[in-house]
């Protein structure tokens, strides 16, 4: 049967040649396919400064880099990763990509608005990039004053004001998407019977709206303070800087629900059909994506338990973090009862949803021990912390990432990639992942602060363990670039639907017209439709 | 929220010149645009809400000093400029009046008014600005304060707020002044009509929504304590 399939003859990809027809496109799918290109860039530069990083950690004595240039480099990797990889990654690429084609919408809600976000996006990415030419900034990703509006010498104005204007970009995709959501489902396509990828977008959303501004204005205060002269944050012209922290994490918490939301979204798309099962409870999981949202903007003071908030305001944070564990184990114990019983095969977006389960669980956890006062005195800004949140925000956010383009990629371009590299690379990843962040808990926990580029001997066998993963993981991330590009155009042609999956998307060829149906499908059925023990096309098994 | 996706199959009959391709009714286009501006207001309510932050804990902190510094801004003119303000949002919401009834030459008239009195609410700002720089109350290392010596650091601090405030309150009246000249040139060439009018009601939500952040401005800063 496979070779019968045929690309589409007129699809979104040959709609319009030339370089023109792609900067001026106003197709969610070009755009999205826009996004992938730019993100994947900083992806890499983000992951060159790791690179730095990690070789300058594989001794105790700082040999390979100054200490100034050591700040610069995991400041400029957190920036560049959390704030133009990991938040637009999942959103921008594949929710720009799907949304439309999987509540039957022609396109989202504003067209012009969405590639608008992208050259803003470009924009503040190029900010960044002019500020890492001349001569990068070392405050770390969190622009903590007043050392970033009156201490550091480094070009603190260009990388935040790059970070400011990509946080318009991510405020117009989330409203787009809202909107959309709301004013652009297919006839009888009602709310409940929307994918959950759909539901976690929403949710994101949400938090792309609320949150952005604040951390926006908050780094206008920045701004004015280091460029002018005012005083706001900077204590001696009577500021408060804990004031900055409570104005920064109130967005910087929820962002990483940004990240870590959407990719819930994919996992749940990826374990049903991978499991030939419905999901289990779905309403439960769609709503703890919005209580994820909610109680994400009510706990932000966790990170300031030890910069001089009042022990009140401290247990009350402490409590409302643990709060949060709820809706989340709400959904790992909903895909866990998924997977029970099903059909389970184990292609490479699949790998990368057991992956997914079993790094967010460890990283969720640990969040748990973050969020307890005491055991948060201990390991605070060592790295516990800093193993915690890449195990959220890589081993989770990342591996959803990676697991939903695997899956989607034969839509996105119409061909397959190799199936026998991609579960290497899937595998890497996980171990390489492993083996880079796990020992990073010990050392924290032993005491190795982060941020600094020197450690004592007895931390070094750990911190090899570490770099040596890294370069294990590094490779698993450099592995799909190549497959994924060789299937551009050796790639066996995929068919509308190579997994045999139930969501609309499925049901438009691949890659899709431009339209994305030829005709917009009229009989919506519920979601996650599956009979388990489908015989599978031959080689897919 | 509705649960009715208004997909109506309105295909077959002619559609308004300013129907998008994506959208299958004005309706539809309708409900989507104003969905979207008032979500982007509410991001705007956040975006000031940092510096209302900021200016509460401030005041709370040091209420003495920002008497001070409010008694230094100019009554006269802030009630001068809240009062044109308020009769900008006046000729704004008839401009949109005259849009929703096809009164286009009335739409231009209410426009022109509504920007005139824009202008002249900046034309103020500038005049009061440029009395704070004569009279060194810029926050920075040019600070410059007669009064009690033991506020100066915290009036610095006050006019930091002030000016970030009313700046970015400024910047947002220029931005809308920009908009309502494309508004305008749009009118002019008669794209609105009864059934769209979209883009007139959604630069007078915005420029309500500038009127207002005024409105809690004026207060928040000339008024901390007048009663006296
Ligand atoms: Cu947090």
């Amino acid at each position: 049967m496979l070779d019968t399939l045929k690309l589409p003859e007129r699809h979104y990809l040959n709609n319009g040649h030339g370089l023109k027809s792609w900067l001026l496109t106003k197709d969610h799918k070009r755009i999205a396919i826009l996004y992938l290109i730019s993100i994947s860039a900083f992806f890499f530069l983000g992951g060159l400064f790791a690179v730095g990083i990690r070789l300058e950690l594989t001794t105790p004595q700082g040999d390979f880099f100054q200490p100034d240039t050591y700040n610069k480099m995991f400041t400029l990797h957190g920036v560049i990763m959390v704030f133009f990889f990991l938040i637009p990654s999942i959103p921008a690429v594949l929710g720009n990509f799907l949304i439309p084609p999987m509540i039957g919408a022609k396109d989202l809600a504003f067209p012009r608005i969405n590639l608008l976000s992208w050259y803003i996006y470009v924009l503040g990415g190029l900010f960044a990039l002019f500020a890492i030419l001349v001569g990068g900034v070392d405050t770390g990703w969190t622009f903590y004053t007043p050392y970033s509006s009156a201490a550091s010498n480094t070009n603190v104005i260009p990388t935040a004001l790059g970070v400011f204007i990509a946080g318009f970009s991510s405020i117009l995709t989330g409203l787009n998407f809202i909107v959309t959501i709301h004013r652009m489902r297919a006839p009888g396509m009602t709310w409940f019977k929307l994918p959950l990828f759909v539901w976690a977008h929403y949710a994101t959303s949400l938090i792309q709206v609320l949150g952005t501004p604040v951390v926006a204005i908050t780094i206008i205060m920045v701004f004015v303070e280091r460029a002018f002269g005012f005083g706001i944050f900077d204590p001696q012209r009577g500021g408060d800087p804990v004031l900055f922290q409570h104005l920064f994490w109130f967005y910087s918490h929820p962002a990483v629900y940004i990240m870590i939301l959407p990719a819930m979204g994919v996992i749940s798309e990826l374990i049903s059909t991978f499991s030939r099962k419905k999901v289990f409870g779905y309403s439960f999981v769609a709503f703890s994506s919005l209580a994820i949202a909610v109680f994400g903007f009510i706990v932000w003071a966790h990170h300031m338990f030890v910069a001089g908030i009042s022990v009140y305001a401290a247990m009350v944070f402490s409590f409302l973090s643990f709060s949060v564990a709820i809706p989340s184990a709400v959904k790992t114990f909903n895909w866990t009862a998924t997977l029970y019983k099903g059909s389970l095969t184990f292609e490479a977006p699949m790998l990368y949803v057991y992956g997914f389960l079993g790094l967010f669980l460890v990283g969720g956890l640990t969040g748990l021990f973050l969020a307890t006062l005491g055991v948060d005195v201990h390991v605070h800004d060592t790295y516990f912390v800093v193993a915690h949140f890449h195990y959220i925000m890589v081993g989770g956010a990342i591996m959803g990432y990676l697991g939903g383009l695997h899956f989607w990629w034969p839509k996105i371009v119409g061909r397959m990639y190799s199936e026998f590299l991609s579960r290497i690379s899937a595998i890497l990843v996980f171990v390489g992942f492993n083996l880079t962040f796990f020992p990073q808990f010990v050392l924290g926990y032993m005491g190795m602060p982060r941020r600094y580029h020197m450690y004592p001997d007895e931390f070094q066998v750990l911190n090899v363990m570490s770099s040596a993963g890294a370069a294990v993981l590094g490779l698993g991330y450099l592995l799909p670039v190549i497959y994924f590009l060789w299937s551009l155009k050796h790639g066996e042609v995929a068919g509308p639907n190579p997994w045999g999956a139930s969501g609309l998307e499925w049901r438009t060829a691949s890659p899709p017209p431009t339209e994305n149906f030829a005709e917009v499908p009229t009989d919506i059925p519920e979601a996650y439709e599956y009979t388990p023990h489908v015989v599978r096309e031959a080689k897919l098994v | 929220m509705s649960d009715a996706a208004v997909h109506t199959g309105a295909h077959g009959h002619a559609h308004h010149p300013a129907l998008q391709h994506h959208f299958d009714t004005m309706q539809q286009q309708k409900e989507a645009g104003v969905l979207g501006m008032w979500l982007f207001l509410l991001t705007e309510i956040l975006f000031f809400g940092g510096l209302f932050m900021a200016y509460t804990l401030y005041r709370i902190w040091y209420y003495d000093a920002f008497v001070a510094g409010s008694l230094e801004l100019d009554l006269f003119w802030g009630t001068l400029n809240t009062a044109v303000l308020i009769g900008s949002s006046l000729t704004m919401a008839l401009a949109v009046r005259a849009a929703q009834t096809s009164n286009r030459n009335l739409t231009m008239a209410m426009i022109i008014a509504t920007m005139v009195l824009g202008t002249v609410f900046l034309g103020v700002k500038v005049i009061e600005y440029e009395h704070k720089f004569a009279v060194g109350l810029i926050p920075g290392p040019g600070f410059v304060w007669h009064g009690n010596e033991a506020l100066g650091r915290n009036v610095q601090l006050f006019f930091s707020l002030y000016f970030t405030m009313t700046g970015l309150h400024a910047l947002h009246m220029i931005i809308g002044l920009g908009i309502m000249t494309v508004i305008l040139w749009m009118t002019w060439k008669g794209r609105f009509d009864a059934e769209y009018y979209a883009p007139v009601e959604m630069t007078g939500l915005y420029w309500h929504f500038v009127d207002i952040v005024w409105i809690y401005l004026f207060p928040l800063l000339y008024l901390v304590e007048r009663h006296n």
